[in-house]
C-alpha cells in the first residue's frame, strides 16, 4: 500500500498495526474462544484489550455482518482486518481466526473416522453432546430473538421461515429469497417502525 | 480426490445461506451431504456438528471435519476455502461500500427485514438437528436443561456440554 489515503473513507484512522500483529491477535481469539459467542471474545479482545477499533465501529461493523451471508465471527475478522491494513489485513485476520478451530476439527474427524463402529461408548457420548448442542443453539436463538423481534409481524416472518424450511421442506435459498424479499418490502422505506440506528 | 469439485460446489453454495449464523445452512447441509452425496449418515453429521460446538473460533468449523472425512486434509482445506472465500469477498466489498449506502433508504429496510428471517433460519436449523437428536426423554431432558441453564445463568456452555457427554455415556449405551 502506498501513502495514498484509503479510497473508501474509513470510520477512523486505525493505529499502525502490522500484519503479524493482526494474524497473532486473531489467532489468539480463534484459539481461545471456547463455548461459542466468538463475537463477545472479539469485542473484549479488539475493543477492550488491544484498542484497535472503537466500540461504536465494532457495533456498526457487526450490523453489516448480521445482514450479509457468512459467519459473524469470520466476517468481523475480515472487516476489522480491512480497516486496519486493507485486503492483506482482512486475509490474515480470517486465516488467524479460522486456523485453530479448523485444525481441531480435522483432528476430531480423523479420530472419529478411525474409531467408527469400534466403540459403543463414543456414539453414546456424542448423542449426549448433540442433545446439549440443540439446547445451546435454541438458547442463542432465543437470546437474539428477544432483542430483535419487536413486532407481531416479526413473529410472522419467523414462522413463515420455519414452516418453509422444516414443514414444506423447501430449500433454504428459496425461503431466504421469498420470505426475505417479503420482509424487506414490509419494512420498506417510509414504513420502518423505528429508525434503525445509523 | 474425485470428490473435491463436489465438495467445493456444495460448501460454496452453503456459505451463501448462512445469513444470521452458520446454523441457518444446516437443513440444506443435511440434504446435500447426507441425502444427495451420501458422504456420511445423518447421525454422523450430527456427531461432527456437536463436536464442533466444542471447538473455538467461528461456530461452523465442523465443515473442516466434513472435508477431512470425505477427502483428507486436502478436502478440509478445499472446504474451508470454498466456505469462507465467496462470502468473505462479498463482505469485504460491502464493508467498503457501507458508508456510502448510508443515505440509501433501503439499507435500513434490508437490515430490519432480514433480522426476523435470519432468526427463523436459525430456529429452522435447530429443529432440523433436533429431529435427528431428540429421540426420547433422556435427550429431551438434556436439551431442556442446557437451554434453561444458559438462559438463567451466564455460565459458559463448555462445562454443560461436558456434563451432557457424561450423561450420554450412561444414558445411551
Amino acid at each position: 500500500m502506498s501513502e495514498a489515503p484509503a479510497p473508501e473513507a474509513p470510520f477512523e484512522t486505525p493505529p499502525s498495526v502490522t500484519l503479524t500483529d493482526i494474524f497473532v491477535g486473531f489467532l489468539v481469539i480463534g484459539a481461545t474462544s471456547f463455548g461459542g459467542g466468538v463475537v463477545a471474545y472479539l469485542r473484549s479482545g479488539l475493543v477492550g484489550r488491544r484498542k484497535w477499533i472503537a466500540d461504536e465501529t465494532f457495533v456498526e461493523l457487526l450490523s453489516i455482518c448480521q445482514t450479509l451471508p457468512g459467519l459473524n465471527a469470520s466476517n468481523m475478522a475480515i472487516l476489522v482486518g480491512d480497516r486496519l491494513r486493507g485486503t492483506a489485513g482482512a486475509a490474515v485476520a480470517l486465516a488467524g481466526i479460522c486456523l485453530p478451530g479448523a485444525l481441531m476439527m480435522v483432528a476430531a474427524a480423523a479420530a472419529y473416522a478411525a474409531s467408527r463402529g469400534s466403540e459403543v461408548g463414543i456414539g453414546a457420548v456424542l448423542h449426549g453432546v448433540s442433545a446439549a448442542a440443540v439446547g445451546l443453539v435454541l438458547a442463542v436463538t432465543f437470546q437474539l430473538g428477544r432483542k430483535s423481534l419487536t413486532r407481531m409481524s416479526d413473529l410472522v416472518f419467523v414462522a413463515l421461515t420455519v414452516i418453509g424450511v422444516d414443514l414444506m421442506h423447501q430449500s433454504v435459498l428459496l425461503v431466504l429469497v421469498v420470505v426475505g424479499a417479503l420482509a424487506i418490502y414490509w419494512y420498506r422505506p417510509g414504513r420502518l417502525p423505528e429508525h434503525v440506528k445509523p | 480426490m474425485s470428490q473435491l469439485p463436489a465438495l467445493i460446489a456444495v460448501f460454496a453454495y452453503l456459505s451463501l445461506l448462512t445469513v444470521g449464523g452458520g446454523m441457518a445452512a444446516f437443513p440444506e447441509m443435511k440434504t446435500l451431504v447426507v441425502d444427495n452425496h451420501h458422504w456420511m449418515t445423518f447421525p454422523q453429521l450430527i456427531h461432527l456438528y456437536s463436536v464442533g460446538q466444542m471447538a473455538p473460533g467461528p461456530n461452523m468449523m465442523m465443515i473442516a471435519g466434513i472435508g477431512q472425512w470425505v477427502a483428507g486434509p486436502v478436502g478440509a482445506l478445499a472446504v474451508v476455502l470454498a466456505f469462507f472465500l465467496p462470502t468473505g469477498l462479498l463482505t469485504l466489498w460491502v464493508g467498503r461500500l457501507w458508508n456510502r449506502l448510508d443515505h440509501w433508504p433501503w439499507r435500513a429496510s434490508i437490515q430490519r427485514g432480514l433480522a426476523p428471517v435470519s432468526i427463523g433460519l436459525l430456529l429452522a436449523g435447530a429443529i432440523s438437528i433436533a429431529r435427528g437428536t431428540i429421540t426420547g426423554v433422556p435427550s429431551a431432558a438434556i436439551m431442556v436443561a442446557v437451554f434453561g441453564l444458559l438462559l438463567a445463568t451466564r455460565i459458559n456452555p463448555i462445562p454443560l456440554i461436558g456434563a451432557a457427554a457424561v450423561v450420554g455415556y450412561f444414558a445411551f449405551r
